[in-house]
């Protein structure tokens, strides 16, 4: 079995996979890192977006061996000790959340889209999550975090 | 004393761990030795199964175990109940035939379970299930309501289909208000099939301790105590003592966690059999195959009126699908959910309604959010939409000549409910306002300037909910109570601890009920901690249904605060040397009335647990449960009105602007609220216009099984929503709340096909309105 090493939050961490482990199964049964959702098993609900180098990427749609020497931020990894991230603070400001399923892939997807276009408009904040389902929310409130945490303009 | 919570938007309290990935859903947890389950599912929609091969699954790495229904069958495990039973038109009781959790005689709908794989890993149990060999028989298949009745039956206990034939009201009464109409409005629609989809799929982990002889099991339910009873008292025989059933935190539910399933169920039988934990979590396929869907039906309605537009009767005619088996509460959906909501606001005096019940080869509907309540505010304002046009009547106008009047409360409508407070008006007056009504046919001028046409909606809905009294649903076959447990537990230095028996898988119930019990007892919220979701935990429960849990559990906790109160009161009294009846309780302190000596709570519940100077006739400890039975439904309503732009060219609908105006009766938490009327639209928008489970008439197969095919609501699909509200309190329980949980998804389809429709100038269409569908009426609507 191939054995993967990536930096995940900032931490190295190394385990051996089965070929066809994805990026979400290594971080959630390896690295109990389960924050990181499984909503559906055809790529579109964003439950299990991460930061990968940099960049949002669904984890159900990598395999662990791809994230081979990356560097991967989750959920976890996002607040500094008890302070929350600008986005995370403002999800819970604005009420952008319920049950809190899509919440992580949300609010990794939301800084990524923050990180590449600092002042979205709300349309280009409803397109940009169209790869995130929500199923609670209707949208309103994390469109209105993600405005507001652009305003304030540290939550890239 | 806190700064009285109630009524503020305060944020929520459970936020912090979902938004750092420390929730706790049940797909997270895991047990020592635990196996995986993989089920294997019937691939024909209709099949005799005739023998099933394990040996060469039994033979692959990693299997454990693989189990068929003839073993649930020799340890004697019962069927899948059905809790309600509807008698029909001729006094007789519904037709509920077996539904057992892996299947004895034969597969009824793709997904249906016909063995069960258990293995080390999840991928030794897939490759198990890939090796059972199943010989089937295919037998012919109908997934269509209209055709179920005289098609291949399903059931030797319904051999032609029927599950029911049942009616509701005084049909002699409308027959004469028919023969004397001024003018009659006929329609036909059909409410589309839906499948719920929270975004957790669901899961469960089954532990059994030899030692104990008892069972652990986690699972995606919306109240786990239900389905402990279910399970105890009619599918294994556990004693409810020996069956503890957690419920952590759910992603989402929507009524479709609510129901007693066959993998929760094999999985808890299996746990023993093996003597290893069992676990299982369905993927997003599996959920689409195997969740119980929601509404479903088709229905012809006719609506009588005089010569000047007022209703004077109402007839409707619904066939609804069940599905293959009945779910756990199917039957009562398009019944008592349904058909006693078809008065809406309206003075309608005589209003009948028949409901035929059938079985297809498709997966079980059952409640989905605004179950009923829905299905019955669609025909009904959509009538009443078409009413108006056909008589040229404003849709405002005609609503408003036909609304209950405030002044005519407690209402006693014909379909049995009577609705205890309202004022529909004011929420009518209100969201027109808010949508500018008198400026519609200005934009809609401009609009069409730039070849676009704008249409309006409205929907003036009721729903009745904070379900229900005991002795009522009783009455109407009901197997279970409806009430609902708190208790409330000062701890030694002044903490609470709040037990309550509704589930909050999103609405914010550790939020809201801090605030209640905050306030009540004058305790800082954060010395309120809320336990819900363990049946070792919390005394007894009814669960989180039908807009329930503040109106019921709220008022549950109310009644166990009450106590608490006076017996502090006890207390303080000895303390205070004053007698009982003297003894005021205020912002958390307990005074001698007319002086300033006072006791805090935390000094009185100190003493409940130090009482070294304590009332001889008093019990220590400052512990209370109360149950709380409601005396009636609560009967949340108001307006929506939307407005849509519609794109000829291309058939998309823009939704340009949604207000929704909605009387909850006393608002708790208004961020929530607010929070739950988006959510509830978005669900409703996606009925009308995105989402449509379909299943292949000739195969049987389930067409629409992914988010490839089955359309969810995107954030680009839907607008920012202007949420009114007005406030008439609920008349009945001491909260004064009436409950928001579902009112969007029962307001919004009809808002929206009336919108719809009101663009492209013509009456009807079904939905959901694609672009498809509204670009090929807007091609006929230009070539006319
Ligand atoms: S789990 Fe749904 S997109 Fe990854
Ligand atoms: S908060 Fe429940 S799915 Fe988004």
């Amino acid at each position: 079995m191939p054995t993967v090493t990536m930096t995940v939050n900032e931490r190295q961490v190394s385990g051996e996979v089965e070929g066809r482990t994805l990026l979400v199964q290594f971080l959630r049964e390896h690295l109990n890192l389960t924050g990181t959702h499984v909503g559906c098993d055809t790529s579109q609900c964003g439950a299990c977006v991460v930061h990968l180098n940099g960049d949002s990427v669904k984890s159900c749609t990598i395999l662990a061996v791809q994230a081979n020497g990356g560097k991967v931020t989750t959920i976890e990894g996002l607040a500094s000790g008890d302070a929350l991230h600008p986005m995370q603070e403002a999800f819970h400001e604005h009420h952008g959340l319920q049950c809190g399923f899509c919440t992580p892939g949300m609010v990794m997807s939301a800084v990524d889209l923050l990180s590449k276009n600092a002042k979205p408009s709300e349309k280009e904040i409803r397109e940009w999550l169209e790869g995130n389902i929500c199923r609670c929310t209707g949208y309103h409130n994390i469109v209105n975090a993600i405005s507001h945490a652009a305003q304030q303009g540290d939550a890239a | 004393m806190p700064d009285g919570s109630v009524g503020q938007a305060v944020k929520r309290r459970e936020d912090r761990r979902f938004l750092t990935g420390k929730g706790r859903y049940v797909d997270d947890i895991h047990r020592p030795g635990e196996l995986t389950a993989v089920f294997v599912r019937s691939p024909h929609a209709h099949a005799t199964v005739k023998s099933v091969h394990i040996d060469a699954a039994m033979a692959s790495p990693g299997v454990i175990d693989v189990f068929v229904g003839a073993d649930m069958e020799q340890d004697s495990i019962g069927s899948l109940p059905c809790g309600w039973t509807v008698t029909d038109r001729h006094g007789e009781p519904h037709k509920s035939p077996p539904h057992f959790p892996l299947v004895r005689d034969k597969a009824r709908y793709v997904g249906d379970h016909i063995a069960v794989v258990l293995a080390e890993t999840l991928e030794q149990a897939r490759d198990g299930a890939e090796l059972v060999e199943v010989d089937y028989d295919e037998l012919p298949a109908n997934v269509e309501i209209v055709k179920a009745v005289g098609g291949p039956p399903l059931h030797e206990e319904a051999p032609d289909n029927l599950c029911y034939d049942w009616v509701l009201g005084d049909e002699a009464a409308v027959d004469e208000a028919f023969a004397k109409a001024h003018h009659i409005t006929k329609l036909d629609l059909v409410n589309n099939r839906l499948i719920p989809n929270p975004m957790e799929p669901r899961a469960a982990i089954a532990e059994y301790d030899g030692g104990l002889d008892s069972y652990t099991l986690w699972s995606t339910s919306q109240n786990p105590h239900l389905l402990r009873l279910i399970l105890s008292a009619f599918v294994t025989g556990i004693p409810e003592t020996k069956l503890r059933i957690i419920a952590p935190d759910i992603g989402g539910g929507f009524g479709s966690k609510i129901y007693c399933y066959a993998e929760e169920t094999v999985c808890l039988w299996a746990s023993k059999r093996v003597g290893r934990p069992v676990r299982w979590t369905s993927d997003r396929s599996e959920s689409f195959l195997a969740d119980a869907h929601g509404r479903d039906h088709v229905t012809h309605v006719e609506l009588a009126m005089n010569e000047t537009g007022e209703f004077i009767g109402l007839k409707v005619a619904t066939r609804a699908n069940m599905g293959a088996y009945l779910s756990s509460f199917a039957s009562s959906i398009p019944t008592y959910f349904y058909a006693t909501l078809l008065a809406g606001q309206y003075r309608t005096p005589a209003i009948f309604c028949n409901v035929k019940a059938v079985f297809t080869n498709t997966a079980p509907v059952d409640a989905y959010r605004g179950a009923g309540r829905s299905e019955a505010t669609y025909p009904l304002e959509r009538i009443v939409e078409v009413a108006a046009r056909e008589l040229g009547m404003d849709p405002a106008e005609i609503r408003r000549k036909n609304f209950i009047r405030p002044d005519q409360f407690p209402y006693n409508t014909p379909v049995a409910l009577t609705y205890d407070i309202g004022n529909y008006e004011a929420s009518l007056d209100e969201a027109m306002r808010m949508i500018n009504y008198r400026g519609f046919s200005g934009r809609k001028a401009e609009s069409q300037a730039r070849g676009k046409l704008r249409g309006i909606g409205f929907s003036a809905y009721i729903e009745a909910c904070g379900i229900a009294p005991s002795s009522v649903v009783g009455s109407l076959g009901a197997g279970v109570g409806m009430w609902e447990t708190a208790q409330v537990r000062f701890n030694a230095t002044g903490t609470v601890s709040v037990l309550t028996g509704s589930h909050a898988h999103g609405q914010g119930h550790e939020t809201t009920f801090s605030q209640i019990v905050s306030d009540t007892l004058g305790v800082p919220m954060e010395n309120v901690e809320i336990v819900h979701g363990d049946t070792g935990q919390i005394p007894m429960a009814m669960g989180t249904y039908g807009s329930r849990s503040l109106a019921v559990g709220g008022s549950a906790i109310m009644r166990a605060c009450g106590k608490i109160i006076d017996k502090g009161k006890k207390i303080a009294a000895h303390l205070l040397e004053a007698s009982v009846e003297d003894i005021e309780f205020k912002d958390g302190n307990f005074t001698v009335a007319g002086t300033d000596r006072s006791k805090s709570m935390a000094e009185v519940a100190f003493t409940a647990y130090v009482p070294h100077n304590y009332p001889e006739d008093l019990e220590p400890g400052l512990d209370e449960t109360a149950f709380y039975d409601p005396l009636n439904f609560t009967y949340p309503a108001g307006t929506h009105i939307c407005e849509v732009e519609i794109d000829p060219e291309t058939g998309v609908t823009e939704i340009l602007d949604w207000v929704a105006v909605d009387d909850f009766g006393k608002v708790i938490n208004p961020l929530i609220v607010e929070g739950q009327v988006h959510g509830g639209v978005a669900q409703g928008v996606g009925q009308a216009m995105l989402e449509h489970g379909i299943y292949d008439s000739g195969s049987g197969q389930l067409l629409t099984g992914s988010y490839m095919d089955y359309c969810m609501p995107r954030a680009d699909d839907l607008p920012s929503f202007k949420v009114g509200m007005i406030e008439t309190a609920c008349a009945h329980n001491p909260l004064g709340v009436k409950g928001c949980g579902e009112v969007g998804a029962i307001a919004a389809p009809p808002a929206l096909i009336n919108a719809i429709t009101d663009a492209l100038g013509i009456m009807h269409l079904e939905m959901p309105a694609t672009p498809e569908k509204v670009w090929r009426l807007a091609q006929t609507a230009a070539a006319e």
